[in-house]
C-alpha cells in the first residue's frame, strides 16, 4: 500500500514541502512521514500538522503516493524527484517538480506558476490549467527545461518554455505571451492559441500552434509543408490524452524561421487554415 | 522420409551467425516505400560479393508504423558488427534518403547494441539539420529539396542467422521453378525472415573455393549441377534434371526453422524428386537445420 496524504489544515501562508518526493518518503510509515519537516511561512513545522497521513510508503525510490485537497499553497511538491509517481487530487502550488530528473507527477486540478522549472527528465501532467513560467528557466538562469515532458491540458500563463534547451512542453489550451522566449531548443506544442511575441529571442527549437498567430517581424516565412516528425509527436500527445485532431496530424503547416535577432534557426509551425 | 511423394533427404542446412538490423521504411504510399526498399535491398544477395545481405521482411499497414503511414520492414545483415553500420549508412543514404516521401525507423528498438546510422547521415543536412526527441527516441530532420527526410538516430543490431537453405531437386526446370515459387509464396511475410536472392530463389548455388582457380572464393556447386552429372562427384538422384535453392536469412534460428517448414511443404509438389540442403559437413556454420527434424516439428539442437 502506498502513502496517502489528505490536507486537513490548509496552510495560511505558503508551505514549502520539498520532502514530498518518492525517494524521501521511501520505506516510511504514516507516523514517520507525518514527522517530516516542512516550512510554513518562516517557521518549521511537521508535515502531519497539515496532512492526515495513511498507509505505508513503497520501498525504494520508485514508489507512488497520493495527495488530496486544495494544495494551491503547497510548494515544491516533487522537487528534484528522480523516479516514482505522485498523483495529486486537487490543485497544487508553485514550483511543482522543480529540477526533477525522472518519474511522473499527475495533477488532476490546476497548478500554480513555475511548473517543472529546469527539469531534466520525467513527466508532469496537469489536467487543468497552469500558471506562468511552465518549464521555464529560473530568474537569473539562462537555461530552462533540459529534458522530459510537461503536458498541460488547459491553459498556461506567460513565458511557457522560457529558455528551454530540450524536452517538450505541450499545452492543450491557450498559451500566454512570450511562449518559448529565449528558447535554445526543444519543442512547444500549443493546441490552442499563442499569445503575443511567441519565440522572441529563440535560437533553435520548435513552437507549434494550431491557430493563426501574429509573429514578431524578426520571423520569416519559409514554406508550407507537412513536417513528418509532427505525426510522431502529435500521435504521442494523443496517447497522453490531449485532444489532437486528425487534421492536425496530417495537416500542412506554415514554417516561419526565427528569431533573426538570434541564430534564426528556430521555427514556428502554424497549422494551415 | 517422404512428403507428398517427395524424398526428404536426411541432411541439414548449415548456417552462420551474422549481425542483423531491422529497418522500417515508410512513405506517403506503399509504392514509394517499396521503391526505396527495393533499391536498398538490391545487390544484397550474398556477402560473398555484396558485403551484405538484405530483403523485404513484410509489408506494414499504416497502423503498424511509427508515423502512421504505409511501409515495409527490411532485414539487413552483415557477417560482422563492424561493417553493418557502414553498409547501412551507404545504402540508406543513397536509396532511402533520396526516395520521395520516405522516412526510416528502427525496427529493433529494444536491442541494446545501437548503431549511429541516423546520427551519421544527419551530416547531409550541412548544419541545417535538427533533432527531435519523441518519447525516448531521437530522430533527425534532414532538410532536402522535397521538404524533410526523417530518420531515427540509432538502429538496433543483434545476432542473426544467415544461410539457412534448402534445395529443390526436380525432374525438369519448369517443375523446379514452380516448386520454388510455391515455396517463396508460402514463406513471404514470415516474421523474422528474408529471402535475399532474386524472387527468393537461387539457381547458382556455390561451393567454397575452386578446384581450378585459386583466387575464387566460391564456384559452382558442381555436385548439384545436372549438366556435370557425368564428370563430377554428383549428388543428384536419378531423374533430377534441375535444381533450385532457397536461401533464408533471419533474426534467429527459430524463425528460419519455421519458414523452412512452410517452404519445404509448399515445394513438395508434382515433378519434385527430392528436397536436400547445402552444408559444409557441419564444420563451418554453427546453425544446423535438419530437414527431417524440422518437418517432424522438433526443434533443432542449439547452435554448435
Amino acid at each position: 500500500m502506498s502513502l496517502a496524504f489528505t490536507l486537513r489544515t490548509p496552510p495560511t501562508v505558503p508551505l514549502e514541502a520539498e520532502v514530498l518526493t518518492p525517494a524521501r518518503l521511501a520505506g516510511l510509515s504514516a507516523p514517520e512521514a507525518a514527522k517530516l519537516s516542512v516550512v510554513h511561512g518562516n517557521e518549521r513545522a511537521d508535515l502531519g500538522e497539515f496532512f492526515q497521513v495513511q498507509g505505508t510508503a513503497d520501498g525504494g525510490g520508485a514508489g507512488e503516493f497520493r495527495l488530496t485537497g486544495d494544495l494551491s499553497r503547497v510548494k515544491h511538491v516533487g522537487a528534484g524527484m528522480a523516479d516514482g509517481r505522485i498523483v495529486i487530487h486537487g490543485s497544487v502550488g508553485m514550483h511543482l517538480g522543480a529540477e526533477m530528473t525522472g518519474g511522473e507527477i499527475i495533477v488532476e486540478g490546476d497548478a500554480a506558476d513555475w511548473v517543472g522549472p529546469e527539469m531534466t527528465g520525467g513527466r508532469i501532467v496537469i489536467k487543468g490549467n497552469a500558471g506562468h513560467m511552465v518549464g521555464a528557466a529560473s530568474r537569473g538562469s539562462a537555461v530552462g527545461v533540459r529534458g522530459g515532458e510537461i503536458v498541460v491540458f488547459g491553459n498556461t500563463g506567460n513565458e511557457a518554455g522560457h529558455g528551454m534547451r530540450r524536452g517538450l512542453v505541450a499545452i492543450g489550451g491557450d498559451a500566454g505571451d512570450f511562449a518559448g522566449v529565449s528558447m535554445l531548443a526543444g519543442t512547444i506544442v500549443v493546441l490552442g492559441s499563442l499569445g503575443w511575441r511567441a519565440g522572441a529571442g529563440m535560437r533553435r527549437g520548435s513552437i507549434v500552434t494550431m491557430h493563426p498567430v501574429e509573429l514578431l517581424p524578426t520571423f520569416s516565412y519559409a514554406c508550407t509543408y507537412a513536417p513528418l516528425y509532427l505525426r510522431l509527436l502529435l500521435a504521442r500527445l494523443r496517447r497522453l490524452g490531449l485532444p489532437v485532431a486528425d487534421a492536425q496530424v496530417s495537416g500542412r503547416y506554415q514554417r516561419w524561421s526565427g528569431d533573426a535577432v538570434e541564430l534564426n534557426k528556430g521555427e514556428v509551425l502554424i497549422l494551415e487554415a | 522420409m517422404l512428403l507428398n511423394g517427395v524424398l526428404i533427404e536426411d541432411t541439414f542446412a548449415e548456417a552462420f551467425t551474422m549481425r542483423v538490423a531491422r529497418l522500417l521504411i515508410t512513405a506517403r504510399t506503399p509504392r514509394w516505400a517499396k521503391e526505396a526498399a527495393l533499391k536498398l535491398t538490391g545487390f544484397a544477395t550474398s556477402v560473398i560479393g555484396c558485403k551484405c545481405e538484405a530483403g523485404i521482411e513484410r509489408e506494414l499497414a499504416a497502423d503498424d508504423t511509427p508515423d502512421g503511414r504505409p511501409g515495409l520492414s527490411v532485414l539487413f545483415l552483415t557477417m560482422d558488427k563492424e561493417s553493418l553500420p557502414q553498409r547501412l549508412i551507404e545504402r540508406i543514404g543513397q536509396t532511402v534518403l533520396t526516395c520521395p516521401t520516405t522516412a526510416c525507423f528502427d525496427g529493433l528498438p529494444d536491442v541494446p547494441d545501437r548503431l549511429p546510422v541516423g546520427k551519421a547521415l544527419r551530416a547531409f543536412g550541412d548544419g541545417f539539420q535538427a533533432s527531435k526527441v519523441v518519447g525516448d527516441r531521437r530522430y533527425w530532420r534532414i532538410p532536402v529539396m522535397e521538404g524533410e527526410f526523417l530518420i531515427e538516430e540509432t538502429f538496433g543490431m543483434q545476432k542473426g542467422v544467415g544461410g539457412g537453405n534448402f534445395l529443390i531437386l526436380a525432374a525438369d526446370a519448369d517443375a523446379a521453378l514452380a516448386a520454388a515459387e510455391a515455396a517463396v509464396e508460402a514463406m513471404s511475410g514470415h516474421p523474422g525472415v528474408v529471402l535475399p536472392f532474386p524472387g527468393g530463389v537461387v539457381r547458382s548455388g556455390s561451393k567454397v573455393g575452386s578446384k581450378r582457380y585459386k583466387k575464387m572464393v566460391a564456384t559452382t556447386n558442381d555436385a548439384f549441377s545436372p549438366t556435370l552429372r557425368a564428370v563430377t562427384e554428383s549428388q543428384l538422384p536419378e531423374g533430377v534434371n534441375s535444381v533450385l535453392e532457397i536461401v533464408l536469412d533471419g533474426t534467429d534460428g527459430a524463425a528460419i526453422e519455421s519458414a523452412m517448414r512452410l517452404g519445404i511443404r509448399a515445394a513438395c509438389r508434382p515433378g519434385v524428386k527430392a528436397i536436400s540442403a547445402g552444408n559444409f559437413g557441419g564444420k563451418l556454420g554453427p546453425h544446423h537445420f535438419h530437414l527431417r527434424r524440422i518437418l517432424n516439428g522438433a526443434s533443432p539442437p542449439p547452435a554448435v
